[in-house]
């Protein structure tokens, strides 16, 4: 058989590397930033593009999709060749990819803190940037196949069908949750409203972390360890079984992210018992992992690569067990809305992705650049104040999650809130707050001690940029029997793969998404639900650009404590003309869903110029700009055009005269400031978001009033 | 809200979850089938891949 002889491309894994090491600062900095601003609100320096409504899905996009994002295509670059016997399919795709996926990147940078924003998490990105991604993630996916295809390995091992269906999914979810209607260059709506617009925003939320913070690692995991510790995956079998019972499982589990809230009790039911069934294959997947290792514990003892890897797995063991105990209706009932969720969330972003990319890391950067790792004892103070860190981060949020959700739900024995005032609650957890940032700095201690441990490394070392290797190549099989088992088939067959797993993650999407779009039932009507005025659309916007969604939910669920707190509970009709919905995920400020008419319209004003005037000892960052800049009035014609593309019945002539309802609805509202001795001209900001926030949740009462007076 | 109001409106409904349902058990069954009984020496092979 001729052998023949190629050459593996490492520059591009060098590159995805680099990208990890300098992305993984940034947004770890700015996540230790949004941390302060917690804790110091003066951090939030009084200017928009600073505000940790911005700041925040910064740091979310620039963890998940930078860094996590570059440390996956630096592990499947470096894999993939080397399980296919082949270099990657073309050098100029590998180079599109990479500077291709860093202008995303520059360009989330860009407009993020501008307040560019789709509203929807993890996906906040605006239309221009989702075309570009798709157009990238497609450059990605023809150079693996392309590469796949030439392959001199016959069978696809267990990592390759990860990346697979890596590929496959997150370009499904990516295209079906970023279906928008453009209104300019850097501002859509959502095409879907409400609840159907919450139910694919978290079948696409809980899947993006599915599908590219576990199963692109998932790969990795299957291909580094055995390679750190120079033995074969534990169990074979077991990995056949992961692969297909976890991606078949996972898709189903998002709606476990809207429990007691305005989505159908069916999806919620699916949810949990999809969520609680998905133990089985996350934990066969970590056990299959650390087994690995069995007869090879002393090498963890000596080895930094595998200490980092061990952790990385048993954190990963740790949120998958905890993912599906969230997802039970009690535990959830404390859980949804608090800080608990954002421990649960670091232990797997710092201890599985965040450790096992500082694995891949100290054990490819040497073997690269051919010589050994500058310091062993600096790659072991990384290992420990990483530990320490994950500790000192996680503890005190599942503290503080406790805690506030206890207080939150804490009645006198008259039967009243024991903490009527949410301010009080959050008081409370500031220490806990405090201490999150102490574990952060940490963590990004020993970041920066890697950063220096590599650099260092890279300067002693002599890049190897082709690695040169050799293999026979691959000889059409000729099946002589005609019996061969249909998994063995699909196991040598990529394209077949994918078409498999798209399937397998279809089935999911596809039941729960087909009846809550199409059965009417689903979201029952309310008759006195209108949609916004121009005024309070305008309002909205701002409320989306600012991001006070971060903090702040429209959703309160039917419990004694919420209602108590809030007001009637969220119907799933209120939310017919939301595009995008804006549920939120957690409460570091109350709730705002009934918060129509509580205050006056200079009780607001006051407030978002400065929040402590009317809340002593709030955390909440002030926005004095609203008072200054002017309604952008240019935008409102085309916004409500939009807006009737989308289904909102408003009539032709409301969008051809929406400034001059807009202006007559602003003028009423400077009108009653003016009564309270606040002077401000009727064209500002501020007028608008007062606008929408007092129309908030009202619409209901207007109903009630009805039925009454019937 | 129960699951069963939605799903009745679907005509000729309840063949789409029995079908899933075979389809799924048939896919696990014919999988752990083919785990179990699938030789040693392929398995041993496949998991080799990333050492050789």
């Amino acid at each position: 058989m001729e052998v023949e002889k190629f050459s593996y491309d490492n520059k591009i894994v060098k590159y995805f590397a680099y990208a990890t090491i300098i992305w993984g600062i940034i947004g770890m900095t700015v996540g230790l930033l949004a941390a302060l601003q917690l804790v110091f609100p003066v951090l939030n320096f009084n200017t928009g593009m600073t505000t940790f409504g911005r700041i925040r899905p910064l740091h979310t996009n620039a963890v998940i999709f930078a860094f996590v994002g570059n440390g996956i295509f630096m592990g499947v670059y470096y894999s993939l060749q080397r399980l296919m016997k082949a270099r990657m399919y073309s050098d100029a795709l590998s180079k599109i990819h990479f500077w291709g996926w860093q202008l995303i990147i520059l360009s989330a940078v860009a407009t993020l803190p501008l307040g560019l924003t789709s509203g929807k998490e993890y996906a906040e990105l605006e239309w221009p940037i989702d075309i570009a991604i798709t157009i990238i993630w497609v450059v990605f996916g023809w150079n693996m196949f392309g590469t796949i295809i030439k392959r001199r390995e016959r069978h696809l091992y267990v990592a390759v069908w990860f990346y697979i269906a890596t590929f496959v999914t997150v370009a499904v979810l990516h295209i079906v949750n970023s279906f928008e209607l453009p209104v300019s260059l850097f501002k859509s709506y959502s095409w879907y409203a409400g609840v159907q617009d919450a139910l694919v925003q978290w079948w696409y939320g809980h899947n993006a972390v599915a599908f590219f913070l576990t199963t692109p690692y998932l790969g990795l995991m299957y291909y580094f360890i055995p390679k750190a510790a120079n033995r074969p995956v534990y169990s074979y079998r077991l990995s056949i079984i992961h692969f297909w019972a976890l991606i078949f499982l996972y898709i189903w589990a998002g709606p476990h992210h809207l429990l007691y809230t305005s989505l159908p009790d069916w999806a919620q039911s699916l949810g949990v018992v999809f969520s609680i069934m998905l133990i089985a294959p996350s934990w066969g997947g970590m056990i299959n992992g650390l087994l690995t290792l069995r007869g090879a514990w002393d090498k963890v003892r000596e080895d930094v690569t595998l200490k980092f890897m061990v952790v990385a797995v048993t954190a990963y063991g740790m949120a998958t067990f905890e993912g599906p105990m969230l997802s039970l209706k009690n535990v959830n009932a404390i859980a949804h809305f608090t800080d608990w969720i954002v421990a649960h969330v670091h232990v797997g972003a710092l201890g599985w992705n965040g450790f096992l990319t500082f694995g891949i890391l100290y054990w490819l950067i040497p073997r690269m650049f051919r010589t050994n790792l500058y310091s062993v004892r600096l790659a072991n103070w990384h290992f420990w104040l990483g530990t320490l860190g994950i500790l000192f981060y996680a503890i005190p949020m599942y503290w503080a999650g406790f805690m506030q959700s206890l207080m939150w739900k804490e009645f006198t024995e008259e039967g009243l809130l024991r903490y009527p005032n949410f301010l009080e609650t959050v008081t409370q957890i500031m220490p806990m707050y405090a201490a999150r940032s102490l574990g952060g700095v940490l963590y990004l201690t020993g970041v920066v001690l890697m950063a220096y441990n590599i650099i260092k490394t890279v300067r002693q070392g002599d890049f190897l940029a082709n690695e040169e290797a050799e293999a026979p190549a691959l000889v059409k099989e000729h099946i002589t029997s005609g019996k061969e088992h249909w998994h063995r088939v699909i196991e040598r067959k990529p394209i077949q793969m994918m078409i498999f797993s798209l399937i397998v993650i279809l089935i999911g999407g596809v039941v729960e998404m087909v009846p809550t779009f199409l059965i009417e039932s689903n979201v029952p009507t309310i008759s006195s639900v209108k949609p916004y005025t121009p005024l309070e659309l305008q309002g909205r916007d701002i409320y989306i650009r600012e991001g006070c969604s971060n903090c702040h939910s429209q959703m309160i669920r039917p419990f004694r404590s919420e209602t108590a707190r809030y007001g009637e509970y969220s119907k799933a009709g209120e939310f017919v003309y939301d595009h995008p919905f804006l549920w939120g995920s957690k409460r570091t400020g109350p709730d705002l869903h009934r918060i129509g008419r509580k205050y006056s319209d200079a009780w607001h004003f006051n407030h978002m110029l400065d929040p402590t005037t009317m809340s002593p000892g709030s955390i909440m960052p002030a926005y004095p700009w609203l008072l200054d800049d002017d309604i952008d009035l240019e935008s409102t014609p085309a916004k409500i055009r939009a807006m009737i593309t989308l289904g909102v019945p408003y009539k032709q002539e409301e969008a051809e005269n929406a400034n001059k309802d807009l202006l007559q609805q602003a003028e009423g509202i400077a009108a009653n400031l003016k009564k309270e001795g606040i002077e401000t001209p009727a064209d500002k900001e501020i007028i608008a978001v007062i606008a929408y926030l007092q129309r908030l949740g009202t619409d209901i009462k207007a109903e009630q009033v009805t039925k009454t007076n019937q | 809200m129960k699951f069963i109001n939605y799903l009745s409106g679907i005509t000729g409904v309840s063949i789409f979850p029995l079908v899933s349902l075979c389809i799924f058990f048939f896919f696990f069954t014919m999988l752990i089938v083919y785990v179990m009984r699938g030789s040693k020496q392929h398995f041993k092979h496949l998991s080799e891949i990333p050492l050789t």
